[in-house]
């Protein structure tokens, strides 16, 4: 019994110990960094949290991470819906084919697309645009929205919806009042992937913009190239994001467990 | 019993649509590339199947194949069991189990270059927390940037830190999905811890299991940006990955024939394995 607690808790110790140095490293001036090991801050400073509170180059690459995360979400969600529910709902000709072709599109590997997709984009003048990054990233997230939406509506038993259109419901109030509160939890999940996957990846994000919707991961490895090593700067715009993620973690955490025991291979 | 609709097509076609532009565009840009020769001002010249030769035969793409393979089986081996028996550790139910799953979720939710950069600074010699235990604690000699064998121990440890609570998110759903019933089944059999797990608790879990290391398996073979913050592919070529090398023949050196014809066979091998998973899994299930 005394194992079974002490693996836990050393995996999370283990999984703490480097985000414990990039936090203190981020309470530290640059200076007192480079100027020798210690294991907590000695001269504890804010300054680096305000400069880029206060410097619109740095926070506008998180409100641009934010805004094109949060629309890429939204459009996988509205996409994804219908098609798992036909995936969950209905035989149809190449389904299968169909299901495994979606799954490919995550193996693609995102080096090989970035060059072809700064000139798709370019092309339709989506290029520096939140909407093309939130575009290019529907690639890896709707083929996940789909695999975890369906596994949920497969789970609905199939007798909801028939009951539902002998009461004369509409399919789509039937889709919006009945179906839908009774795949919340799915919904959530999804949402939470693809916010996920949407904040965490730089290659297509960085290829697809420049200056108007720049991401903050970009603009932190740019800082890093111009300012030289300004450490306890880029210390705490690490820091910062992971408070996002932290936040949508901490109302899903019910639901991300389970998300994938329903979904099918 | 499904229905059997046609129908069901309309309901699909906005995913076909979104994920065929996003598809099917570039990688028919990428065929095109690929049997063509580029100089500058925009000439391109018919080159063929030349380039699939160069790189099918090439010893720089066969080792950083060889590399790509060693690490992503490295990665499967470790994470895998691993991730399996920390959820089996897990408390079941109370305060415990969500403290665990917000924990452990974290490295998930990091953007890759930060995972990256977090682990350059964590493991540099003289100031990071790792590199300092190492050197003048420990007294091991440890630098990244010198040894070969140091890189590589330090990307597939990142990793590790930075997956396997993925696995164990899955193993864990699958765990939590077993009724109390079998377990006082198998008590009143007096079967052994071992037993339980063998029959009753990884049977549950192979379904989650199998996406896991479908997953991990496409996610590592795809890897960039973290190893490429961390090391830069370096000390010479000793972790160059397959998306690394590909960016640096795509991006350093403008190559742009090569680099489609290699992205192809990249495809084409991270295609076969998985669907090779895929028919494995697919075929124990019916």
């Amino acid at each position: 019994m005394k194992l079974r607690t002490l693996i836990p808790v050393i995996y999370i110790l283990f999984l703490l110990l480097p985000i414990y140095w990039l936090v203190a490293m981020s309470f530290k001036t640059t200076n007192e960094i480079l100027g020798g090991f210690s294991l907590f801050p000695q001269r504890f400073t804010l300054e680096n949290y305000q400069t880029i509170l206060t410097d619109p180059t740095w926070y506008w690459g998180y409100i641009n991470s934010i805004i094109y995360a949060s629309l890429n979400t939204v459009i996988s969600l509205l996409a994804a819906l219908p098609a798992a529910y036909a995936f969950s709902r209905y035989r149809f000709l190449g389904d299968k084919h169909l299901f495994f072709w979606l799954l490919t599109n995550r193996m693609a590997p995102v080096a090989v697309f970035a060059l072809p997709f700064f000139q798709l984009y370019s092309a339709v003048g989506l290029f520096d645009t939140h909407l093309a990054v939130a575009l290019a990233h529907c690639l890896f997230n709707i083929p996940l929205a789909v695999w975890i939406l369906e596994g949920f509506m497969s789970s609905v038993p199939k007798e909801l919806d028939e009951t539902a259109y002998v009461d004369g419901y509409s399919f789509p109030r039937f889709f919006v009042t009945i179906f839908f509160p009774s795949i919340k939890s799915g919904i959530g999940v999804a949402a939470f992937f693809c916010f996920m996957f949407s904040w965490v990846e730089l290659l297509l994000a960085k290829t697809l913009t420049a200056v108007a919707a720049k991401p903050i991961a970009a603009t932190m490895t740019r800082t890093a190239s111009s300012a030289g090593y300004e450490l306890g700067l880029l210390a705490a715009a690490g820091v910062l994001t992971i408070v996002p993620g932290a936040i949508v973690i901490y109302f899903v955490r019910n639901y991300i467990a389970k998300g994938f025991a329903l979904g099918r291979v | 019993m499904k229905k059997h609709s046609q129908r069901a097509w309309l309901f699909v076609l906005p995913v076909v649509l979104l994920v065929a532009f996003n598809a099917l565009i570039p990688l028919m840009t990428v065929i095109n590339y690929s049997v063509q020769e580029t100089f500058g001002n925009n000439q391109f010249f018919w080159a063929g199947l030349r380039w699939f030769e160069e790189i099918l035969q090439s010893e720089r793409f066969h080792a950083a194949l060889a590399r790509q393979f060693l690490f992503t089986f490295t990665i499967l081996i470790i994470e895998v069991p691993l991730g399996v028996i920390i959820a089996l550790s897990m408390p079941r139910r109370g305060l415990g189990v969500s403290v665990c799953l917000v924990l452990m979720a974290l490295p998930l939710l990091i953007p890759w270059n930060v995972v990256g950069a977090m682990w350059n600074i964590f493991t540099l010699p003289k100031i990071g927390l790792l590199g300092w235990v190492m050197n003048n604690l420990l007294g091991i000699s440890y630098n990244m940037t010198v040894s070969p064998v140091a890189a590589w121990i330090t990307v597939i440890i990142m990793d590790v830190w930075h997956w396997t609570s993925l696995v164990v998110l899955l193993a864990f759903a699958g765990l939590i999905s077993i009724p109390d019933a079998y377990y006082q089944a198998a008590r009143i059999d007096g079967a052994s811890n071992w037993a339980v797990f063998r029959y009753i608790q990884l049977p549950k879990m192979k379904r989650v299991l199998t996406i896991a290391v479908l997953l991990r398996f496409m996610d590592s073979f795809n890897i960039y940006t973290e190893p490429f913050v961390l090391t830069g592919g370096g000390p010479g070529n000793s972790t160059t990955l397959l998306s690394i090398d590909l960016v640096k023949v795509a991006l350093g050196q403008f190559d742009l024939g090569p680099a489609a014809a290699m992205s192809l066979i990249y495809f084409v091998i991270t295609l076969a394995v998985s669907w090779m998973f895929y028919t494995l899994m697919t075929r124990n299930e019916s």
